[in-house]
């Protein structure tokens, strides 16, 4: 008995809850799925010649922005400020090496939480390869995503989550930003559309037929990410309990109501349903749903869901109007979506948590007020996701280039760079 | 009438397609197929080096009236030669036609195609 005892504390004398430490063990493995399942979901919507080059943008993110995190990322994220909040560091955070034994308040050992994090940043630069899918160098890909990985996502993490992260504080209760709809969302979703715009369209895009390879694995991939989706949100409570079960709750109904009205939206704009649009209205409300998750109720989910929907429907119709590739919607349905869920979550929070925020501003918050806190952070979530990605981009390209050949471009990713094929069954050998 | 087979690389289809295009000639089959022939390629599978025994090639059919067919065979040579000609490039097979009809309207023969 005596000797399990160091295992049920932490240095720090804090109780071990294992209840919230197993829901964290299951949420983080389920963000994990997250990943396959972009890359089918992505891998699915691309032609036969690049499915596993662009399976492989996020297969190739889980082992970079793993390593990554454990040498410097946790620390730049939830370590303390430096050089003036731009991002954190703690020393004892590199390579983990300080958190062996620590048990943080909540009840959950600190690896836990770092790898769950860890997974948020695996997810985020995974979600960008779509905008640029189907003509972008595997190499120049690999460093461009881990640059943006250290000088992006690991600030704009900082600045959200970590208890000194500027916009944390923002306001009188913090900007809110539940489970991600600035760090990953918006951010991957505008990086994308920077990149699009910078790489420029795909040769033959738009006269060129890219109809989707798999819909079938699209359709797989769309389910894997539901479901772990319930990870990324009801996870983001960082304990097993109320909040838990409200983030899970409405993560449920946001992505049912998204999925039914895009094909409602498409049926009266298009005379069909589409099973790319039932699964494009699942991701529209899954990320709206994303940054209100921890404040909003089911009644406040289901408009989410639906604005969510309806306005990432018309920016894809928007984008093709005006004859940008952003190749499978990155910024369509990330970008847009993100800013839609951090935008009008301000008008369905919870009355308790608009009550904490009246007392922390000391007499009273309004909804107005909150509103502009929410949108301050989305602007500077673009302005500065925008604004890195595009001097990455320009240093990258002129140093080992981006854009594969014309030729390259024609043959595929797979011949090209992996020397492997996607879908060797139609061969008799 | 004759008919046009070409096999070429898979990794040139869509230079041949779209100079065939070019060229005006909008109206081909395009299928998967496999087979031998002079080319000998090898593969690295897990690090060992594999010769398949069978090379994942594209078919082209092409029916033409007579006087497309250099216009044709030209286009398609021109795109598919890799590196000024590498063995693999591919073939030309080309056949008398018989007969050609259209199911909509059942025309017959050069109209026909």
């Amino acid at each position: 008995m005596l000797s399990a005892a160091p295992l049920l504390f932490g240095d720090d004398g804090v109780e071990l809850d294992s209840g919230a430490t197993a829901w964290m063990l299951t949420s983080t493995a389920l963000v994990l799925l997250m990943i396959p399942g972009l890359a089918m979901f992505y891998g699915g919507l691309v032609r036969t010649k690049n499915v596993l080059g662009t399976m492989m943008h996020s297969f190739t993110a889980m082992g970079i922005m793993s390593v990554l995190w454990v040498i410097c990322g946790y620390s730049m994220c939830f370590g303390p400020n430096v050089f003036g909040g731009w991002f954190g560091w703690n020393p004892e955070y590199v390579l983990l090496s300080g958190i062996d034994t620590s048990i943080m308040s909540e009840g959950v050992p600190e690896y836990v939480f770092s790898m769950f994090q860890g997974k948020f940043a695996i997810i985020t630069p995974a979600l960008i390869a779509g905008a640029f899918a189907e003509r972008i160098k595997f190499k120049g890909y690999c460093i461009f995503i881990a640059l943006w990985g250290l000088l992006v996502y690991n600030p704009l993490c900082h600045w959200v989550w970590a208890g000194d992260g500027f916009l944390y504080n923002l306001g009188s209760n913090g900007a809110i930003d539940f489970a991600g709809g600035t760090v990953v969302h918006i951010s991957a979703g505008v990086s994308g559309l920077v990149a699009a715009l910078y790489l420029g369209a795909r040769r033959g895009y738009p006269s060129d037929d890219m109809s989707p390879s798999n819909l079938v694995m699209t359709m797989i991939g769309a389910g894997l990410l539901w479901v772990g989706w319930f990870g990324f949100n009801a996870g983001s409570s960082i304990t097993s309990g109320l909040s838990t079960a409200q983030a899970l709750t409405v993560t449920q109904v946001a992505a049912a109501a998204g999925a039914l009205s895009w094909i409602v939206i498409e049926g009266i704009h298009q005379g069909k349903a589409t099973a790319l649009g039932f699964v494009s209205g699942i991701l529209a409300g899954l990320v709206a749903i994303t940054p209100a998750a921890g404040v909003v109720q089911p009644g406040g989910a289901l408009v989410l869901g639906v604005a969510a929907s309806l306005i990432c429907y018309y920016a894809i119709i928007l984008k093709n109007k005006l004859g940008y590739d952003d190749s499978l919607d990155a910024f369509g349905i990330h970008g847009v979506g993100g800013i839609v869920g951090a935008v009008l979550l301000t008008f369905f929070i919870r009355d308790s948590w608009m009550e904490e925020a009246a007392a922390a501003a000391g007499g009273s918050w309004n909804v107005m007020q909150q509103l502009g806190v929410q949108v301050v952070a989305v602007l500077i979530a673009i302005a500065y996701a925008a604004i890195v990605t595009i001097i990455l981009l320009w240093i990258l390209n002129k140093t080992m280039g981006l854009r594969p050949t014309a030729q390259n471009e024609m043959k595929g990713l797979d011949n090209v760079y992996h020397g492997e094929r996607g879908y060797g069954m139609l061969n008799p050998n | 009438m004759k008919l046009i087979t070409a096999i070429i690389r898979e990794s040139q289809l869509d230079q041949v397609r779209e100079a065939l295009m070019d060229a005006d000639i909008t109206r081909i089959t395009v299928s998967r197929v496999s087979g031998h022939g002079q080319q000998i390629r090898e593969e690295i599978y897990r690090g060992r080096q594999i010769v398949p025994n069978l090379t994942p090639k594209i078919r082209l059919d092409i029916a033409v009236n007579d006087e497309f067919v250099d216009p044709t065979c030209k286009t398609i040579i021109e795109a598919a030669k890799t590196n000024g000609g590498t063995v693999g490039d591919g073939k030309i097979f080309i056949t008398n036609l018989e007969d050609c009809i259209r199911i909509r309207t059942e025309e017959r023969g050069g109209k026909a195609i």
